[in-house]
């Protein structure tokens, strides 16, 4: 694609921009700094990922990965403030998830370790994992709000603070997850993901972008279910004390 | 005044806040064993914060609380909550039958409440026993009301404390109520803390009476008092002229 082709891509920013702007919704603003930061942003990391490639250090690897847990865990731990030590739970599940998977990839031998693989497919993971914790952290957080008297419903009669969550632990952790499994049914008829379109535009046999396509996503539900559980897990214990009491607002 | 009997619990200059709000000031005083107080009192008295302390959902900020002569931070707090059963004033449901919910004390022990005993229960707080398998979200205020008390006597507590459990039920529900507790008092000796707002359920059902107000008892002893405060303020409450 030429430079000239691909300036002309800015159309599909200036249709929102019109629309936004005849239909005041305001989203003007908010609609070419995202355009201009997803410039900048992959342009520069296509330049890093050229020199990670060319130097086959692994140690490069390491730190683009690094970053990425890094900035996720930024982004998602917003949205469980009202978590005590949030930041520290979503980076523990953000980087089990990844050594998870990225364990069985290599361990069972089904991708090679090369910078080209690691970096991103751990993309993938992570900014998935990301997103299910956005979602999970999201939900549970309004339920245990909305919930408080069930909570302490259970816990008058003799529950324990695992026993008096798990309903709304439950629900949160489906709720999370049900974008990621009703992705997967409609793959092919509705959709066509973005990895596997990309490939066949780029050329790439269609017979072997699927056979990729299909290992992200058995990927992402271990990635989806691994990391709902194991935030709701490291979660809630921070919402009692130790007399097995809802910790005071 | 001072009464002569075996405290089921005692406060000794027990405090309780929120930040800097002081919900519960210097309480002192005791429950009697076996027998049935009643706490009255305007609203935001801190009489609901008062059933929570007994019961271990909260914990004193200052001074100590003792159930049964031992200090309650001495309790496994499952334990505590088994013996000191609470019946909270919105009465709370999880979703489900009204089985479920009859169920739910003893599925959190891993065990499961016969059928016939969960029928049982309900007969006894006044409730056909075909409602059963009725869905909790088609009962009415009154009838999930009364399977919260059911449920709360699942665990057969020692002390029994109530929360306004009768503001939302007819007068006969209430009568019906009112025999069930004085019933369960007199048969298994259980103690009963009962908040109420109608006072002539205290004067009639109660034997000794707590006055709260902002934070702080102000009068106690037996429930004639009611009849004949000593107080000014408690005077005006009872006249209906306090705030």
């Amino acid at each position: 694609m030429s430079y000239f082709t691909l300036s002309l891509t800015l159309i599909f920013v200036l249709i929102p921009l019109i629309l936004s702007k005849t239909f005041k919704l305001g989203l003007e603003k908010d609609t070419v700094v995202a355009t201009v930061r997803s410039i900048i942003q992959l342009l520069a990391v296509g330049y890093v990922l050229k020199f990670v490639f060319d130097s086959s250090s692994l140690i490069y690897v390491f730190l683009m990965v690094t970053l990425m847990v890094v900035a996720a865990t930024h982004n998602a731990q917003k949205k469980g403030a009202s978590i005590q030590g949030i930041t520290l739970k979503v980076a523990v599940t953000l980087v089990f998830v990844e050594v998870l998977t990225q364990g069985i990839l290599i361990g069972f031998n089904i991708t090679p370790p090369t910078a080209q693989y690691i970096i991103p497919i751990s993309g993938m993971v992570i900014g998935n994992s990301m997103v299910l914790s956005i979602l999970f952290l999201n939900r549970f957080t309004a339920e245990v709000e909305s919930h408080q008297d069930q909570t302490e419903l259970i816990l008058s009669l003799g529950g324990t603070p695992k026993q008096a969550i798990h309903r709304q632990l439950i629900r949160s952790i489906k709720a999370s997850m049900i974008p990621t499994i009703e992705s997967q049914k409609t793959v092919g008829l509705v959709q066509l993901p973005g990895m596997m379109s990309g490939q066949i535009i780029a050329g790439a046999d269609p017979i072997q972008a699927v056979q990729f396509q299909l290992l992200i996503m058995f990927l992402l539900l271990t990635t989806a279910s691994v990391t709902s559980i194991m935030l709701g897990f490291l979660s809630y214990p921070t919402l009692f004390n130790k007399r097995m009491q809802i910790l005071k607002s | 005044m001072t009464i002569d009997y075996q405290p089921a619990i005692h406060f000794n200059h027990v405090g309780f806040s929120i930040g800097d709000f002081r919900i519960l000031k210097g309480i002192t005083g005791s429950f009697p064993e076996g027998k049935i107080t009643t706490l009255v009192g305007p609203s935001g008295a801190g009489k609901t914060t008062l059933l929570k302390l007994c019961n271990g959902l909260l914990s004193p900020d200052e001074g100590e609380l003792y159930i049964k002569g031992e200090a309650v931070n001495q309790f496994n707090p499952v334990d505590l909550r088994r013996m000191v059963g609470i019946a909270l004033q919105s009465a709370p449901m999880v979703s489900g039958t009204v089985y479920d919910n009859l169920n739910l004390p003893l599925e959190l022990q891993n065990q499961k409440l016969p059928v016939g005993e969960a029928e049982a229960l309900l007969e006894d707080v006044g409730l056909a026993k075909d409602l059963l398998n009725r869905n909790v979200k088609d009962l009415s205020g009154g009838q999930r009301q009364k399977v919260s008390i059911a449920r709360t006597l699942v665990n057969k507590p020692k002390v029994l404390l109530l929360d306004e459990i009768t503001s939302s039920l007819d007068r006969t529900s209430l009568k019906e109520i009112e025999e069930l507790i004085v019933k369960i008092n007199e048969k298994y000796g259980t103690t009963i803390i009962w908040i109420t707002h109608n006072l002539q359920q205290a004067l009639e059902i109660g034997d000794y009476t707590w006055v709260m107000m902002d934070g702080e008892v102000i009068e106690t002893g037996e429930s004639e008092l009611l009849n004949d405060p000593h107080n000014d303020e408690v005077r005006r409450f009872v006249k209906g002229e306090a705030k």
